[in-house]
């Protein structure tokens, strides 16, 4: 389905997103496909039961034995019999720094990827199209690591001591008065890991007797810190704003559910670019909606901060949008700016309350005083406070490589899921058998690729994620795409009923963003 | 229309009640500089009691170098989680030397201390299981059994016998429902160094029960990771267990080791699986290179100096001699626990009015010159919340004279806040 709405009401830009339907044919070979794999699944089961095959899982302690089974057999179905197969997917190790190339060590499996041995070779200028690295900034030299090195030097690597007893050092306070600036908000507040910060903070917020609404595709740090505040969650459908307005009127016109009280407050749990989809929040309607119920908005930026918007303030700006609209905006320094760790940004009192109640505040480490520095200086350099403008021209230069990729491969054949902004490029796979192979046959060619599929994403939409990055140069972006085309015909992964008629003499867009009124 | 007029009179709490400018939480102390055994706090330098620096890594040089090396070579971010492109070989390093020097068979790396027992205790435990946790289990295996929505049994702070009534409750159950029984697991989760009281957890007797009643056993030991036994093994080598009797062991890096992030180790047959159900492990980036080279520096540090444990733990039993007898605050914790307690030994009614006091006592330390913090805690989601008190921490760096200074001065405070 394409949704494009142009200028005119609240969107002041146009929204291109489509996710094309699967096609029928390719539904029905993926599920022949699993039902196959299921079949030899329960064979070789059967198999290792009576002995006739080795059985080379790890075992239970022999004094351990009539202990209750530490895991149910059919749990680990799925682990035993389909994702061993395709394991050397993941956890690729690699020994360089993640930019744009990589080096990555060389393993081989010699009894079908149950224990893997590395040859010691190492498989050098990879072509990274894995690694969160929007903006570029994971690199080894440079402003942004003499910095990192002056500090670790100075300060040494850990902190020993927790926020609240005797851990908050001026480098903490630097960061976050420094982020705030970077939000347009009025306070900040950084923590040591991501995941930690919606896991922890979310609870502080709302308790029993609140609503918590949430997207049916967050990340599971979002889903954790929702169950553990005691909340009662409602789920709506993705970036579906009739779904969402049905459920904020029945929750203030029926209260909660047995007592028929009103309800505390209502939080709205959204991200700013979904991962695994590639889309992009309807926040102009999020926050038109929050303001006519009178809720309050959480919005999840780990994708999009850095990455969206003309000077990469992230989805707030990119939609030219007020960032005090939106009272609780969280992202993590993991991505954008090549460091580790989350922050939130919103109103003093909101932080106060933060700095008082964060479980991360009171129990929890503090960040180490390089990953400070580094988060420091990264974003100075985005907001040309160093005195360059080489931020400025990475935020532009990621703009034109997502445009650039996700054009050519719609044009190519491929089904590309998401909005045409997102850095984030899933191509669908949608066949088991197709998810190990596209993976091993792009490392053949150099390139090394994501792919994703079940608990992940749904059961027949498996895929390969590409995470574009400002510093792939359009060399590096035409051969990977040259490789691409390669695999797709090897694979019969074209599956695309639509083809965009390829734009042969256009040269890159000169206008990448327009200019919102102030 | 009437759903309407009650969509319009509608009014929500505020997001967040306000916070009043002199709560004792809000206003941090401002460390300038690192946090190491000297100390700059709000302008003032004092000796550092107060940060879990127990081995005197943190601004180690040898340590240092190792992590600039790494940021070199690295950079800082990983840019990714564990299965796409953030398994570094010096991750897969620090995992096989965390293993060789327990004695496991394998070790998995979290990128925060909070995340590890947080996230492994809900990739085991899951709704139906019964967990069999100490009153004063910290923070983070709270929200680790929360997140598990396992069947919480608290039993009283190191007593077996309660935990044994418990155990023994559960039997009489188990023999009314037998099928049932076949499937529900059982865990005992328990700390080697607790860090809410200072004692140390009776782990011979645990084993004993554990194989009597069929039960799991996860050990924390943040606080006794390269603090107790003669290597600095933790818990197993002070008693002198067979490491393969505790099914897992999860530790944080961040206290002995001065990095940052934990891990977990133990038989394959159990780490494994973390590897795809832990949450903090499969869900969020790695751990930046420059701190596990870092960590493994510190390792290479402890193997080739074992002395440094004994030094350590005479340098507590000397404190611990020298608070005693303090008129007004008694000394909670072992004799050979780098962190210990200082509890009023008379409240004086609310929790409030006991904070403040302990507040002032801490102040006189820290204007004379040696820095202290009072133990923070979230007063309302604690389960069993211990009473105020001032946290003191000993390191191998503190001298003889630094450590009979702080006591005097601790004496001195006293009398002069208390009475």
């Amino acid at each position: 389905v394409n949704h494009i709405v142009h200028n005119g009401g609240l969107y002041k830009r146009p929204f291109n997103e489509a996710f094309e339907e699967t096609p029928m044919l390719v539904a029905v070979l993926t599920y022949v496909g699993y039902g196959v794999l299921t079949l030899f699944g329960y064979l070789r089961d059967f198999m290792r039961q009576w002995k006739i095959e080795k059985c080379q899982n790890a075992t239970e302690r022999e004094e351990q034995k009539d202990f209750v089974p530490l895991y149910q057999d059919f749990e680990n179905f799925y682990n035993r019999n389909l994702y061993m197969r395709i394991r050397d997917s993941w956890n690729r190790p690699i020994c360089s720094v993640p930019g744009a190339k990589v080096d990555m060590m060389e393993r081989v499996s010699h009894d079908y990827n149950w224990t893997f041995t590395y040859t010691g070779r190492v498989i050098k200028d990879i072509i990274n199209m894995g690694s969160y690295n929007y903006l570029g900034f994971a690199q080894n030299a440079g402003a942004c690591q003499e910095a990192a090195a002056k500090v670790l030097c100075q300060y040494g690597a850990g902190v020993c001591s927790t926020r609240q007893e005797m851990g908050n050092l001026d480098k903490h306070e630097e960061l976050e008065k420094l982020v705030a600036r970077f939000l347009g908000v009025e306070s900040a507040m950084a923590y040591g890991m991501g995941f930690a910060t919606n896991s922890m903070n979310i609870p502080a917020l709302v308790g029993k007797g609140c609503l918590i609404l949430s997207d049916e595709l967050n990340h599971a740090s979002l889903v954790l810190g929702a169950r553990l505040s005691g909340a009662t969650i409602r789920i709506f459908k993705h970036n579906n704003m009739q779904s969402l307005e049905k459920l904020l009127k029945d929750a203030i016109v029926h209260g909660q559910p047995r007592t028929r009280r009103p309800w505390k407050k209502i939080l709205i749990l959204v991200e700013g670019i979904y991962s695994m989809e590639g889309s992009i929040v309807r926040l102009p309607e999020v926050i038109a909606l929050k303001k006519k119920y009178k809720s309050y908005l959480y919005l999840d930026e780990a994708h999009s901060i850095g990455a969206l918007g003309p000077s990469g303030r992230g989805v707030v700006e990119y939609f030219g949008l007020n960032p005090e609209d939106v009272d609780v905006m969280m992202g993590t320094f993991t991505k954008s700016f090549g460091a580790a760790g989350g922050y939130i940004g919103g109103k003093k009192e909101l932080i106060d309350y933060l700095r008082t109640y964060s479980h991360s505040a009171v129990y929890a480490t503090s960040m180490s005083p390089p990953v400070v520095e580094q988060i420091i200086t990264s974003v100075k350099c985005i907001m040309g406070e160093d005195g360059t403008t080489i931020g400025k021209a990475r935020v532009q230069q990621l703009a034109e490589n997502t445009r650039y990729f996700r054009r050519r491969l719609k044009e190519m054949g491929f089904i590309i899921y998401g909005n045409e902004d997102s850095p984030v490029v899933p191509l669908m796979l949608y066949m088991p058998a197709k998810i190990g192979a596209f993976g091993r046959e792009m490392l053949k060619r150099n390139i090394g690729v994501v792919v994703v599929g079940f608990p992940a994403t749904p059961i027949i939409e498996s895929r390969a994620r590409f995470c574009l990055s400002a510093a792939h140069t359009k060399e590096m972006l035409d051969t990977a795409l040259k490789e691409i085309d390669e695999v797709g015909d090897l694979l019969q992964l074209k599956y695309s009923r639509r083809r965009l008629v390829p734009l042969l003499d256009r040269p890159f867009d000169e206008t990448t963003y327009e200019e919102t009124e102030d | 229309q009437e759903k309407e007029e009650l969509i319009e009179e509608w009014q929500p709490e505020p997001l967040v009640p306000p916070v009043p400018k002199d709560h004792p939480a809000l206003n941090y102390n401002v460390v300038s500089g690192p946090p190491t055994h000297v100390i700059t706090v709000n302008g003032k330098e004092c000796i550092n009691f107060a940060s879990f620096n127990f081995l005197g890594l943190l601004d180690n040089e040898k340590v240092k170098s190792a992590a600039q090396a790494s940021l070199k070579k690295y950079g800082v971010g990983t840019c990714g989680p564990r299965g796409f492109y953030g398994t570094f070989d010096v991750h897969l390093e620090l995992e096989e030397r965390l293993a060789k020097f327990m004695r496991t068979e394998e070790a998995i790396i979290y990128s925060y201390g909070f995340a590890t027992i947080a996230s492994a205790i809900p990739a085991y435990s899951k709704r139906g299981d019964i967990v069999f946790v100490d009153e004063a289990a910290c923070f983070a295996i709270q929200k680790g059994l929360q997140a598990s929505r396992s069947n919480i049994k608290l039993f009283k702070h190191n007593d077996m016998a309660d935990l044994e009534r418990l155990l023994k409750e559960q039997e009489t159950e188990d023999q009314k429902n037998p099928r049932k029984a076949r499937v529900t697991r059982r865990f005992i989760v328990v700390e080697g160094l607790y860090m809410n009281t200072g004692d140390i957890c009776p782990l011979p007797e645990l084993i004993k029960l554990k194989y009597k009643y069929k039960v799991r056993i996860f050990l924390e030991e943040s606080l006794s990771f390269g603090v107790l036994g003669e290597h600095g093994r933790g818990i197993t080598e002070h008693f002198g267990i067979n490491i393969d009797d505790i099914d897992l062991i999860s530790a944080n890096m961040e206290n002995s080791l001065a990095s940052i992030g934990g891990f977990c180790c133990g038989r394959s047959f159990i780490i494994d699986h973390q590897r795809l159900s832990g949450q903090g492990y499969c869900f969020s980036a790695s751990l930046p290179p420059l701190l596990a080279a870092a960590a493994i520096e510190a390792l290479n540090i402890m193997e080739d100096n074992p002395d440094i444990f004994q030094t350590l733990r005479a340098k507590c039993e000397h404190i611990h001699k020298a608070l005693q007898g303090i008129s007004g605050l008694k000394v909670v914790g072992e004799s050979f626990s780098p962190a210990l307690h200082l509890q009023l030994e008379e409240s004086c009614g609310s929790r409030e009015n006991d904070v403040k006091l302990l507040r002032r006592v801490v102040d006189y330390c820290m204007n004379s010159g040696v820095a202290l913090t009072q133990a923070c805690y979230l007063e309302k989601e604690e389960k069993c919340l211990p009473p105020p008190s001032i946290r003191v921490v000993i390191t191998v760096e503190q001298t003889e004279q630094e450590l009979d200074k702080a006591a005097s001065l601790l004496k001195e405070a006293a009398q002069s806040v208390l009475n």
